[in-house]
Formats: C-alpha cells, sequence, structure tokens
C-alpha cells in the first residue's frame, strides 16, 4: 500500500516577535508527515514548540516559513471564505486549557452546537438538542449537563466538554493539544480508550501533542520528540521507547515516574547536557535506521548509526 | 513511632444555593514523624478539602468542619480560632500549591516572601531573615541565591517557581509539610527534579509529608504510605507496596489498570465507567457501586467498613467480608502487577 499522506509538514517555522527586534523561533523548520488513519504524538518539554506547531497546522497561527500540505493542498496562503470552511470542518483542535477555550457565557449546549450551526449540520432544534446530549454522554457528561456553564464543571468536565465540541463536526483530523493532562487518571483512560475507539470507527487521524510520555506510548504509532523548536528524533513508538538515541530523548524516557514502587526506587535518571553534542556543524535530521530519524551531524551520524543498529 | 496527626472521622461540607455539598465525609488517617502519606484520587474526591481543612484555610462562612477532630501533636486542629491557626499556620505546617505562578505574589521580591515568614514567625530581624532566605534558595538548588533574592516572580522558569514555593514552605522548619499537587504543572524532567529536591528536604528536615497527587508513578516514587480516596472516603490505606502490589479495593484496581505502562501493548486501558458521583446527595452504600462491575447486592444497602488485610493495610469494600465470593481482580490489573515482579528480577 502507498503512503496515503492525509499531512505534511514540510520546513515549518513559526517565529514570535518579542519586541527590541528580538525574535522567539519557537518552531525552527520542523518536517514530518502524518498518514491516514494513524496516531502521531508530539512530546517535548514546554517550550519546546510542540503547542505551538499543532497551532500552526491548524492555521491559528500563520506560518513564518515553511509548508502545511493537508490532503495535499496547501492550508496556509489566501483563502475563499468556502474553502476556510470546508478545511475547517475537516480538521479540528481540542486544546490544553478547558477554561480559557470555552466562552464563559454560553451554555454547554451552545458551545458543543456551534460547529453544527456554523456547518449546518442539523435541521432543528430538538435534533440539535439530542445531538449535542449524545456528544455529552459520549465524553462522560450527563445529559441534564448541557444547560449548565462551563464555571459549574470541573476543569476536567471543561475538556471533556472541547473534547465533545471537537467532534461534532465530525473531522477527518484532529490535533489533540494535551487533552488529557487535564483529567483524572481514570478519566484519562476512558477518554483514550474513546479516541481510539472512534478512530476504528470513523478512520480518524490524530496528532497527539502530550508531556505525558507514558500515555503517548500507549496511543501514538509515531512519535516524535521537539527540543527548543526542533524535532530530534522521531520513529515508531516501540522504537523510539526501546532504543533512543538522541541524549535528550534518553533523558525524557528516565524521567517518566511509573506506577511501580519497586522500579522507583532503584531509579537513575539521566540528565541531559547539550554540551555533549558536536558544534563543527549545524545539524540534520538524518534516518539512522529505518523509519527512525534523528537530528545529528555528519560525525554524530556514524556514531549513532552503530548504536541504532546494535540492538 | 510517635503520631505527629492524627485525622479522626473528619467530615467538611460547603453550603451552596443548591444545598449542602458533603465534600468530606468520615475521614481518618494518621501520620508519623518524618513519614511521606500519599493521598491519591479523583478531583472531587476530597483531597484537596482534606488538605485545605488541615490547614485552616476552608473558605468561610459557607464551608465548614461538621464533625471531627484533627489531633496535630494531640491538640485538635478543628477548635483553634483563626488566630491561633495563623500561629500554626507557616510555623508548624506549611503547604506548597499546585501552581506556582498563582501563589507566589507578582509585585514582590522573591527574597521578600521568604523572608516575610521568617520575620513574622520566628521574630527575626531583617538581617538575620536575608541571610536565611538566602540559605534555603541554596539549599532548594536555585543557583546564585543572592542575585535570585532580589527578583520577581515572572524572572523564574515554572520549576524554579516551584523551588521558591517549597523554600517559603520549610523556611520555618514545619513539622507537617503539605504539598497538594506540586508537580502536576510542571515537566517530566524538571518534575524528576522536584520529587529529587522533596526527598532530599525531607531527609534533612525529617518533617512529615503529606502529598496529594492524582498520579501513580509519583505516588510510587515518593511515598511511604499511601490512602486512596474517593466520594470523599478513604477507601484502601496501605504501605506503597501494599497498594501497588497487593490492591484490594475495585477502586485501586481501576485506578492501576488505568494507567499504561510503558510495555503494554495495543489492548484496552481498563476504564472505570461512569463519573464520580454527586456529593450533593451521596448515594447510598457503597459510592463505588454504581461504578463497580464487582458491586455486591449489599453495596447499594450499606457501606462497607474498613476491612483490615494486614497490620498495615485496609480496604472499605465488602469483597473483603469472610461471606463474600472470591473475585479477582480482572485480567490486566492483574497481569500489571505480575510484570512490575517481572521487572523486579531483571534488576
Amino acid at each position: 500500500m502507498a503512503e496515503d499522506k492525509i499531512l505534511e509538514v514540510i520546513n515549518l517555522q513559526k517565529h514570535f516577535d518579542v519586541g527590541r527586534n528580538k525574535t522567539v523561533k519557537a518552531v525552527d523548520g520542523v518536517s514530518f508527515d502524518i498518514l491516514r488513519g494513524e496516531t502521531f504524538g508530539l512530546v517535548g518539554e514546554s517550550g519546546s514548540g510542540k503547542s505551538t506547531t499543532g497551532r500552526t497546522i491548524i492555521r491559528l497561527y500563520n506560518a513564518t516559513g515553511g509548508e502545511v500540505k493537508f490532503n495535499g493542498e496547501d492550508v496556509h496562503g489566501k483563502k475563499s471564505k468556502e474553502e476556510l470552511l470546508k478545511f475547517n470542518r475537516k480538521m479540528q483542535m481540542i486544546f490544553q486549557d478547558p477554561s480559557s477555550s470555552l466562552n464563559p457565557r454560553m451554555t454547554v449546549l451552545d458551545i458543543v452546537a456551534e460547529g453544527l450551526d456554523v456547518h449546518k449540520l442539523v435541521k432543528n432544534d430538538k435534533e440539535r438538542k439530542e445531538r449535542v446530549e449524545e456528544l455529552l454522554e459520549v465524553v462522560g457528561l450527563n445529559r441534564e449537563h448541557a444547560t449548565r456553564f462551563p464555571h459549574e464543571f470541573s476543569g476536567g468536565q471543561r475538556q471533556r466538554i472541547g473534547i465533545a465540541r471537537a467532534l461534532a463536526v465530525e473531522p477527518e483530523f484532529i490535533i489533540a493539544d494535551e487533552p488529557i493532562s487535564a483529567l483524572d487518571v481514570s478519566i484519562q483512560a476512558q477518554v483514550v480508550n474513546l479516541l481510539k475507539k472512534l478512530q476504528r470507527d470513523r478512520g480518524l487521524t490524530y496528532l497527539f501533542i502530550a508531556h505525558d510520555l507514558s500515555m503517548v506510548k500507549y496511543i501514538s504509532d509515531r512519535i516524535g520528540v521537539m527540543y527548543l523548536g526542533n524535532l530530534v528524533e522521531l520513529a515508531d513508538s516501540e522504537e523510539l521507547y526501546n532504543n533512543p538515541i538522541h541524549p535528550y530523548t534518553k533523558s525524557l524516557l528516565s524521567a517518566i515516574p511509573l506506577p511501580d514502587p519497586e522500579y522507583e526506587r532503584n531509579r537513575k535518571r539521566i540528565t541531559y547536557d547539550p554540551t555533549v553534542h558536536d558544534s563543527s556543524e549545524e545539524p540534520e535530521f538524518r534516518e539512522v535506521s529505518p523509519r527512525h530519524w534523528v537530528r545529528c551531524t555528519t560525525k554524530e551520524f556514524e556514531q549513532y548509526k552503530i548504536e541504532a543498529a546494535k540492538k | 513511632m510517635s503520631k505527629l496527626l492524627e485525622v479522626k472521622d473528619l467530615k467538611v461540607s460547603f453550603n451552596t444555593y443548591n444545598g449542602e455539598v458533603q465534600a468530606v465525609r468520615g475521614v481518618s488517617f494518621d501520620l508519623n514523624k518524618g513519614e511521606t502519606l500519599a493521598i491519591v484520587g479523583e478531583s472531587g474526591s476530597g483531597k484537596s478539602v482534606t488538605s485545605t481543612t488541615l490547614m485552616g484555610l476552608l473558605p468561610k462562612p459557607h464551608g465548614f468542619v461538621k464533625s471531627g477532630q484533627i489531633l496535630f501533636e494531640g491538640e485538635d486542629l478543628v477548635k483553634k480560632s483563626a488566630k491561633e491557626m495563623q500561629e500554626i499556620r507557616g510555623n508548624d505546617i506549611a503547604m506548597v500549591f499546585q501552581d506556582p505562578m498563582s501563589s507566589l505574589n507578582p509585585t514582590m521580591k522573591v527574597g521578600n516572601q521568604i523572608m516575610e515568614g521568617l520575620i513574622k514567625h520566628q521574630n527575626m530581624n531583617r538581617a538575620d531573615a536575608k541571610k536565611k532566605a538566602t540559605e534555603l534558595l541554596e539549599l532548594v538548588g536555585i543557583p546564585q541565591p543572592d542575585v535570585r533574592m532580589n527578583q520577581f516572580p515572572h524572572q523564574f522558569s515554572g520549576g524554579m517557581r516551584q523551588r521558591v514555593v517549597i523554600a517559603i514552605a520549610l523556611a520555618c522548619n514545619p513539622k507537617l509539610l503539605i504539598a497538594d499537587e506540586p508537580t502536576t504543572a510542571l515537566d517530566v524532567t524538571i518534575q524528576a527534579q522536584i520529587l529529587e529536591l522533596m526527598k532530599k528536604v525531607q531527609e534533612e528536615t525529617n518533617s512529615a509529608l503529606i502529598f496529594i497527587t492524582h498520579d501513580l508513578g509519583v505516588v510510587a516514587n515518593v511515598a511511604d504510605r499511601v490512602a486512596v480516596m474517593y466520594a470523599g472516603k478513604v477507601v484502601e490505606v496501605g504501605t506503597v507496596d501494599d497498594i501497588f502490589y497487593n490492591p484490594k479495593h475495585p477502586y485501586t484496581w481501576g485506578l492501576l489498570g488505568s494507567m499504561p505502562t510503558l510495555d503494554s501493548t495495543d489492548e484496552e486501558l481498563y476504564a472505570i465507567p461512569g463519573s464520580p458521583p454527586d456529593l450533593l446527595n451521596p448515594p447510598k452504600g457503597d459510592a463505588f457501586a454504581p461504578r463497580n462491575k464487582f458491586a455486591l447486592e449489599i453495596d447499594t444497602v450499606m457501606e462497607p467498613p474498613m476491612f483490615k488485610v494486614s497490620d498495615t493495610h485496609y480496604a472499605a469494600t465488602w469483597l473483603l467480608h469472610e461471606d463474600a465470593p472470591k473475585i479477582e481482580p480482572p485480567e490486566s490489573v492483574k497481569r500489571r502487577m505480575q510484570g512490575f515482579s517481572k521487572m523486579e528480577g531483571e534488576q
């Protein structure tokens, strides 16, 4: 089967102007593809540019440079209203902070139904209400919650409203920016199971941005690790966890707390020291073993290739 | 070992427009000197309300202690006046909050914020307080403490800010430190640093620690003992090994099963269905019964008492009653427990 790319990100850049002629290079030349039906995980610490990458892909920010292609069409650049509407229905986002992404003056019914209204997906009020209540149950809320306002919910419940809103227009591709960080552990599992089920049933594609590495590993087919605006490593999730190459990935993996007291007592943490890198040239993204990419210089490339082959 | 803190059948409620919300419905636990107790639970389980009550920070008048005792070194904190609590807070009991940005004063230099408690509680003069504050910053691992003393919170990163909050909490050598989700807002690498720091500081000062979290990985890392809370009650309490390797309560099974391990495969996560009960009208019988697929008939009628599993391990579930059918934990949870012992073997 030929690889069916739903999204291509080519050398994406997003720089923010911070005044006094300074710019912050939040995303500095990131390239990756997402295949139809897969889950692509993006991990990294805060400030690594993972959220900015997600937001630039969906046009919340205008890219400084590079290209984003969705179903082969360029996302950025001038678009007519109709084109944008079509595009917005296919790509949806679940946000990180549920309290600032919901309008405090709207009821849950109106918040979730907004997409239905914009895209004219329901015929009358009765159907609208029914559809919303169905969605609320899907995300683990009660039907009665539809008449309430966001402030009446806990952070976790608010996030579920955000998920219901994204699901309302039945998109093809969902960017989930830390969608479960604010949820309770038992609810996280419900939501992840739900996301997986929706993916199976409707062939959804996800870009899953998170810092909870064990959950990312669980849900993703492939994972990209970001550090200071660059992708430093990209591989199938099993491969990345079993055989991390980049020193930053290693340190990140060693910091995950696991629910196992015995393991925790013996844990050795690796700290990342950026000075270990060869600074003789600008590092590039190179394939050290099939489907396993690492950002490195030519010298490191040789060393990493040996390391990757050792397994 | 001597008991530092004993909480006995604590009940806390809030008056709202809709009626009385029973946030904490009879919680009992104790804590020894130098020990770390982790309180685990979902949002709404009453873990944070328990800790704010310990600190005497309940929003008055709508939040109130209905009954029960909080014995701190033998004295009942519930009976203390607001003024007496002010003396205890900061001095004997200190707290680290979840969000370091909103628990620091943005218009005040970091050094002054640390010195505040020292001057108020320990009657230090400014020069001594300043010296002590610098030492504290050094203790929590902030480089160049002299320079950092004169900076404002916005000049610190999230992890560094949390270190400052910890320094403030430690300023008066508290006997009890309550940390309410102190690492939830931080990155994993920073989280690991902060956890290491808290353990180190605890060893040095021999203070007791109550660690409130929902992250079982963190619990496994820091705790000596664990109390699992659900719907305003402690449903299972035991040593960290009891809870992770021999859990008895179906809710604890659910919590453990719902977290993916790094080697878990494509199988579905063991999620707990439904959502926590509304504490405005707490259900009759076992509050967990509606979400529990192992629920027995009696669960809907009568609340289970705490059954003793071992000297350190108690759980409130009718499954432990001698007449109850023998029920094994779900496969995925059992596999997880076995998986752990396998990993032990490898090391």
